[in-house]
C-alpha cells in the first residue's frame, strides 16, 4: 500500500520561489545592463562579471564556513547582490575593490546577520557606500559614454551632472549657469550620461519597474511615493529660489533616484511589509535624498536615503499595522 | 596641534568626571532598597534561567527563598539538595532533602518496532504535528520524533536518536527541570526518581488503546494484560486504561516485572547484566543495550562539553565507580 | 454586476475535473462505519447496542447537548460493534459499526422523488424538525445547522445568505447539486427564511460556474425574495465574513458572528438537505462527495450514504492511481489530509481529492525573505510571517494581540509563500495555544 503524505492544508501551492523572485529581478535588470554595455562597452561588461562572481563567491565561503548551513548560491540572492553593486560603480573601477566591495556587501551587509532575509540593510548599498567612503576618487570618476567602444582603454571621464551642480552652486553659480555643458533630458532618458553602470538609463530602469510590477515581484508603493516626494519637495525648493536649486525633472532623471526607487529601496528584505508602510518608507526616502542633495556634502543622496530609512523599517512595521478585517465596522 | 590635544584630553576629561558626578548622585536618589542575602541566594544558585522551579529567573527563585518562611515548598531541580541546603544555610532555615528525579521517555517505538504507515509532510514540529493527527504509526499514543524536547532542554541533556528517532536523556546532564515535560504534546516524559545507584524501573508505553490494537501498532508496546501486576509483590503497579504504570515511590527495584512482561515494555536501567541462565534465556532487553551505549554516549558528549562544573564531574566519577562496581 | 470582497485573497488554478459529472448513486456498502463526532460541540451519546436491528433513518446517537446534532444510521442492518475507530485526524474515535442487510427505511421517511412544494410549518416546528434530523453545515465546518436557526433575543437578522461559492479548487458538489436540485435547494431556501423570520435572501455564486447562475436565475422567478447574485472568482470568498462583505458590505466585527451584522450564511448543500428534511423528514444520512484529482481515472460526483469508507468512493472513480502520493477529504486549501482510505465519509466530507505523488510534497522550507506576499493576501488583514515567528519564539502575549484568533485558516498565506514557509501550520499552533491560554485565564 501506498504512504500516503499528511500535513496540514492548505495541500497546494502557488509554485512561487525564492528563485523565482530573485532571477525575477535580475530579468527586470537586464534592459539596464545591456544600455551600459553599449555605452561604456567593455568596462561595464567587466564590472559586472567581477562583481557578480565576487559576490557568489564570497557568499559560498561565508555559508559553508561561517553559517555551515547548506549552500545557497543556488537561490539567486548572491547574483542579485553582485549585479546591484556593479551597477552602483563607475566602468572603470579598479578589479580589486570591486572585490573589497562585494565582501563587504556579502560579508558584511548580508551574511554577518544571518544570511538571507535577516539582514537589515541593502547588501549592494553597504558594499557601494564602503566604496564610496574608502575610494572617493576611484568612485566618482565617471567615463564619458561612448557609443560601443569595446576597449579597455579608459575613456575621457568627467563628473556627472549632478556633481557638477553641486560643484558649480557651491562655488556661487546658478543653476541655470551650471547646467549649461550638461546633457539634455532626452540623453539622460536614453541613458547617454556619464555615471554609474545602472543609473544612467532612465527608460531601461522604468522598463524593468513595470516588469517587476507585472510579475507582482514588487508593489507600487515604494517607487510611487518616493518619486513623489522627490518631485513635490524638489518643484517647492525650485519655486522658492530656480537659481540655487535645480527643477525636479533633472533630478529624477540624474543619478540613482530610479535605480533606487525601482530596485534598491523595494528590496523585500529590507522594506516594510504593509502597503502603508512602503509609502512611509518611500516618502522617508524621498525627502531625505532631497535634503541631501541639496544641503549635504555629497551630490548623491539616494543610498544614505535608503539605508537611514532601513534603520527604520522594524519600527515601521510595528507602527503601521495593515488594516485587519473587522477592525471598524461600517455598517451600511 | 599639542593645543587641540590638550584642548581634547580636557574636556573629555571634564565631560567625564561630572557625569560621573550626577551618577553617583542619581544612583544615591533613586537606590532601591533590596534584602543582600537576595543577592547571596542568587549567587548560590546554578544561574539556568530554565524555569524548573517554577520561577521566570534564578533572581526571582532567590527573592522568593528570602521572603518565604518554609522552604521545603520550594527547590531548584538543578542545583537539587547541594544547593537547596546551601541556600537555607544562607538564610538560616532549614530544608528538607529531596530525592533527585531524572527525565525517562515512556515510549520505546522505534521504526524496528513500529511501522510507519504514512508520511508526516507538515512543519517540523512536535505540537502541530500532534495538533494534526495521531503520528505516522498506528500508535496514536507514541512518541513524533520531532524532538521538541530536545529543543526545550537548556542543559544539553538530550538529543535525539538517529536510528531509533527517538529522544535520549542524558542521565548525568538532566536537572529535572521539567522543560522537556512540558514541551512534549503526548505527555511522553516523566520525571522518575533517580533510584538507588541511579536504577530506574519503569513502564516505557503510553498507549491506551486495547492490546491487540497497541501489540499491532508496536511490537513493544503495553498491552494491558496485568501479568506485572500480579508479579508485583509491592503494590506498586497500577493499572489503568490498558496500560500499566509503576509507582516509583512504591517500587523496590525487585525487577519481579520486567521478567513476566512480553512485549519487554518494562525498561530497568542501570542493572548489571542478569546471570545467563540455563533455562530459557531471554535477550537482553533492548533498553539494556541502548543503556550501556547511552552511557557511553553520555561519557562522550561530557568530555565534549567543554563547561565542565564540579557537579558534573562528580557525577561521572560516581558513574564511573558504579560502572566498577558492576563489572565486579 | 460582479462582486467581492476587498482586503487579501488568491486565485489558485480550478482545476474542476469533475464539473458537470452527473451525481451518481454509490451503492450501498456491506459495512458502514458511523464516526460519533461529525460536528462541531458536543459529541453524540450512542442509543443502540451490538446486535440490536437498525433501519436506515434511525437514530444511533443522540445528541450530547443544544449545539450538538443527532446521528442517525444510513443504511439498514445490525449493529456490529461500538468500537473505537481511526477517523480522518488518525485518533481514535467512538463509532458505530452496521452491517448492512437489506435497504429498509423508516415509514416515517417519505423516499419518493416528487417535489414538495408546499410549506405546512410554522417556523419553530422547521427549526425543530431540522435539529430532530441531525442537519449541520454541510460546508465543511459542521456548525449544527438549528442552533444558527435559533436567533438569541436582541439580535435581528435582515439576510439570509446562502453560500454557493464553492471557491475551494476541485470541488464540484455543491455546483452538481445547484444543477440538478435547483427546485429543492430554493424550497430549502424558504424553509430557512421562514424558520428566520426573514424576508431576503440572497444566493452568492462565483462566475466560474455560470450554468449554476443562470439556472438558478431562471428558477428565482418562482419564488419571491430571493435574489441571485454573481461573484468574482477569489479565495477564500466562502468564508462566511469575507462572503457576507462581498454581497452587502458589512463585515463582522473580530471576534463576532455574522448574527452581530444581521446575516445568517447557510451552505448550499444545507439548504437541500434542509429540504429534506423538513418536507421529506429524510435525516442527514446521505451527501454528495465530489471525487476528484489530476490522475484520477474518472472525476466523478458521487452520492454517498454516510459511514462509507473511502475506498469504495474512490474504486467508483476508477481505483487509486498507482502515483498517488495524498488523498484529502474536502478541498485542497482547507481540507484534511488523510492517513488512510478506511476513513468513512462524515457528515463534513465535500470531497475526496488524490493529489499525485510529484503534487502532494510539500517543498524545502527557505528563511522568510519578508516579500510581503502572506500580509497581502491575507483575507483578515493580518500578519501572518509574525504570527509564524512569534509563535515560534513561543511569544503567545503578542501572538494574541496580533490577532491570531481572527485568522480562519483559509492557508491563503502558505499558499503564496514563495520561501514555502509552513505559515498556517505554526498560526494554527499560536491559535490553540492562544485559545488555551484564554481559557485558562478564564477559570
Amino acid at each position: 500500500m501506498n504512504k500516503f503524505k499528511v500535513s496540514l492544508s492548505p495541500h497546494v501551492h502557488s509554485g512561487n520561489s525564492v528563485n523565482k523572485v530573485m532571477y525575477g529581478v535580475i530579468i527586470a535588470l537586464l534592459p539596464a545592463l545591456f544600455v551600459s554595455v553599449y555605452y561604456f562597452g567593455l568596462g561595464a561588461i567587466k564590472v559586472t562579471l567581477v562583481a557578480i562572481a565576487a559576490s557568489v563567491f564570497f557568499e559560498y565561503l561565508f555559508q559553508r564556513f561561517m553559517i555551515k548551513g547548506e549552500s545557497t548560491i543556488g537561490d539567486g540572492s548572491a547574483i542579485l547582490t553582485g549585479l546591484l553593486l556593479a551597477f552602483n560603480l563607475p566602468s572603470s573601477f579598479p578589479i580589486w575593490m570591486i572585490i573589497v566591495g562585494s565582501l563587504v556587501a556579502i560579508g558584511i551587509g548580508k551574511m554577518s546577520f544571518g544570511g538571507l532575509g535577516n539582514n537589515p540593510f541593502n547588501p549592494a548599498l553597504v558594499g557601494r557606500v564602503f566604496l564610496l567612503i574608502s575610494f572617493p576618487v576611484d568612485m566618482t570618476n565617471w567615463p564619458k559614454p561612448q557609443e560601443l567602444v569595446f576597449s579597455l582603454v579608459d575613456a575621457d571621464s568627467g563628473a556627472t551632472p549632478l556633481a557638477l551642480l553641486k560643484e558649480k552652486v557651491g562655488n556661487g553659480e546658478t543653476v541655470a549657469n551650471a547646467l549649461k555643458d550638461i546633457p539634455s533630458y532626452f540623453d539622460s532618458f536614453i541613458g547617454q550620461v556619464g555615471g554609474s553602470l545602472g543609473e544612467v538609463s532612465a527608460a531601461a530602469l522604468i522598463i524593468g519597474g513595470i516588469y517587476m510590477l507585472m510579475k507582482k515581484i514588487i508593489s507600487w508603493h515604494i517607487p510611487v511615493s518616493m518619486i513623489g516626494s522627490i518631485a513635490v519637495l524638489q518643484a517647492i525648493f525650485f519655486l522658492i529660489n530656480p537659481d540655487k536649486f535645480a527643477d525636479p525633472a533633472f533630478h529624477l532623471l540624474t543619478g540613482g533616484i530610479l535605480l533606487g526607487a525601482i530596485f534598491m529601496a523595494t528590496d523585500m528584505v529590507t522594506s516594510p511589509m504593509t502597503p502603508k508602510g512602503q509609502i512611509v518608507f518611500g516618502v522617508g526616502i524621498g525627502l531625505l535624498t532631497v535634503f541631501i542633495r541639496n544641503f549635504g556634502a555629497y551630490p548623491e543622496g539616494v543610498s544614505f536615503a535608503i539605508l537611514i530609512m532601513n534603520s527604520l523599517v522594524p519600527l515601521i512595521n510595528k507602527s503601521f499595522t495593515p488594516k485587519r478585517f473587522g477592525e471598524e465596522v461600517t455598517n451600511g | 596641534m599639542s593645543d587641540t590635544v590638550l584642548f581634547t584630553i580636557i574636556t573629555l576629561s571634564a565631560i567625564g568626571i561630572i557625569a560621573a558626578v550626577i551618577l553617583y548622585f542619581l544612583a544615591q536618589k533613586f537606590k532601591v532598597y533590596e534584602d543582600p542575602k537576595i543577592d547571596e541566594v542568587d549567587e548560590a544558585l546554578p544561574s539556568a534561567n530554565c524555569g524548573g522551579c517554577g520561577f521566570p529567573g534564578c533572581r526571582n527563585f532567590a527573592e522568593a527563598c528570602v521572603k518565604t518562611d518554609d522552604l521545603d515548598s520550594l527547590f531548584c531541580p538543578v542545583g537539587g539538595n547541594d544547593c537547596m541546603s546551601e541556600v537555607a544555610t544562607i538564610l538560616g532555615k532549614v530544608v528538607a532533602e529531596k530525592t533527585p528525579q531524572v527525565a525517562v521517555l515512556r515510549c520505546n517505538g522505534s521504526p524496528k518496532h513500529r511501522e510507519r504507515v504514512n508520511t508526516y509532510d507538515g512543519a517540523e514540529n512536535c505540537t502541530i504535528a500532534h495538533n494534526l493527527y495521531g503520528g505516522y504509526t498506528d500508535c496514536s499514543y507514541g512518541c513524533l520524533g520531532m524532538g521538541e524536547c530536545v529543543d526545550s532542554c537548556n542543559f544539553e541533556a538530550m538529543y535525539m536518536d538517529k536510528e531509533t528517532d527517538l529522544p535520549v536523556i542524558i542521565q548525568e546532564m538532566c536537572t529535572a527541570c521539567g522543560a522537556c515535560i512540558e514541551a512534549c504534546p503526548k505527555d511522553l516524559l516523566e520525571l522518575r526518581n533517580k533510584g538507588k545507584k541511579d536504577r530506574r524501573i519503569f513502564v516505557s508505553c503510553m498507549n491506551e488503546d486495547k492490546g491487540g490494537v497497541a501489540k499491532k501498532a508496536c511490537d513493544v508496546a503495553c498491552i494491558g494484560c496485568s501479568k506485572c501486576f500480579k508479579a508485583c509483590k509491592f503494590d506498586s503497579i497500577e493499572m489503568k486504561n490498558n496500560r500499566a504504570y509503576i509507582d516509583f515511590e512504591k517500587c523496590v527495584l525487585c525487577r519481579a516485572c520486567v521478567k513476566v512482561c512480553p512485549t519487554e515494555a518494562i525498561h530497568e536501567i542501570n542493572f548489571p547484566l542478569r546471570k545467563p541462565k540455563p533455562a530459557v534465556e531471554k535477550p537482553a532487553s533492548t533498553a539494556e543495550v541502548k543503556d550501556v551505549n547511552l552511557v557511553a554516549e553520555a561519557k562522550k558528549n561530557t568530555e565534549n562539553a567543554k563547561v565542565e562544573t564540579k557537579v558534573e564531574k562528580e557525577d561521572t566519577n560516581k558513574q564511573d565507580e558504579n560502572k566498577n562496581n558492576e563489572t565486579k | 454586476m460582479l462582486k467581492t470582497f476587498k482586503l487579501g485573497g488568491v486565485h489558485p488554478p480550478e482545476n474542476k475535473f469533475s464539473a458537470g459529472k452527473k451525481i451518481e448513486q454509490l451503492p450501498i456498502p456491506k459495512t458502514v462505519t458511523i464516526p460519533i463526532g461529525q460536528h462541531i460541540g458536543a459529541p453524540a451519546q450512542i442509543i443502540v447496542k451490538r446486535g440490536d436491528e437498525v433501519k436506515v433513518g434511525q437514530v444511533i446517537a443522540k445528541a450530547g447537548g443544544f449545539v450538538s446534532a443527532n446521528i442517525h444510521s444510513s443504511v439498514s442492518g445490525k449493529v456490529k460493534k461500538l468500537d473505537e475507530t481511526v477517523d480522518g485526524s488518525g485518533y481514535r474515535r467512538p463509532s458505530v459499526v452496521i452491517d448492512v442487510e437489506g435497504d429498509e427505511w423508516l415509514d416515517t421517511i417519505d423516499k419518493s422523488d416528487t417535489f414538495d412544494k408546499e410549506i405546512k410549518l410554522s417556523a419553530e416546528e422547521i427549526t425543530k424538525k431540522v435539529m430532530e434530523n441531525g442537519i449541520v453545515g454541510l460546508g465543511g465546518a459542521t456548525f449544527p445547522t438549528h442552533v444558527k436557526l435559533s436567533v438569541p433575543a436582541g439580535k435581528n437578522v435582515s439576510y439570509l445568505i446562502i453560500n454557493a461559492v464553492e471557491c475551494e479548487p476541485y470541488l464540484t458538489a455543491d455546483h452538481q447539486l445547484m444543477l440538478e436540485k435547483g427546485d429543492e435547494i430554493f424550497l430549502g431556501t424558504q424553509l430557512l427564511m421562514k424558520a428566520l423570520g426573514v424576508t431576503e435572501a440572497i444566493i452568492g455564486i462565483e462566475n466560474n460556474k455560470p450554468d449554476a447562475i443562470s439556472h438558478l436565475e431562471n428558477l428565482a422567478k418562482k419564488y419571491s425574495g430571493i435574489k441571485i447574485q454573481g461573484l468574482k472568482v477569489k479565495y477564500p470568498q466562502g468564508g462566511e465574513k469575507q462572503l457576507i462583505k462581498a454581497l452587502i458590505n458589512r463585515e463582522v466585527p473580530s471576534g463576532g458572528l455574522p448574527l452581530d451584522v444581521g446575516c445568517v450564511v447557510q451552505n448550499v448543500g444545507t439548504a437541500f438537505a434542509v429540504y429534506e428534511a423538513v418536507q421529506k423528514n429524510k435525516p442527514l444520512l446521505e451527501r454528495v462527495v465530489s471525487v476528484t484529482g489530476k490522475s484520477v481515472k474518472t472525476p466523478i460526483n458521487l452520492m454517498v450514504r454516510i459511514g462509507t469508507a473511502t475506498s469504495e468512493l474512490v474504486e467508483a472513480a476508477g481505483g487509486l492511481p498507482e502515483d498517488s502520493g495524498k488523498v484529502v477529504s474536502g478541498g485542497p486549501m482547507m481540507g484534511k489530509a488523510m492517513a488512510d482510505l478506511t476513513t468513512p465519509i462524515a457528515k463534513g466530507s465535500s470531497g475526496v481529492l488524490i493529489f499525485r505523488n510529484e503534487e502532494a510534497g510539500r517543498e524545502k522550507i527557505h528563511p522568510c525573505i519578508r516579500c510581503a506576499n502572506c500580509v497581502s493576501v491575507c483575507p483578515m488583514g493580518l500578519e501572518p510571517y509574525l504570527l509564524m515567528t512569534l509563535t515560534e519564539k513561543h511569544d503567545y502575549d503578542r501572538v494574541e494581540s496580533e490577532r491570531a484568533l481572527d485568522c480562519i485558516e483559509c492557508g491563503s498565506c502558505s499558499y503564496t509563500c514563495p520561501s514555502t514557509r509552513p505559515l498556517l501550520d505554526y498560526i494554527r499552533l499560536g491559535k490553540s495555544t492562544v485559545s488555551k491560554i484564554i481559557r485558562s485565564r478564564k477559570q
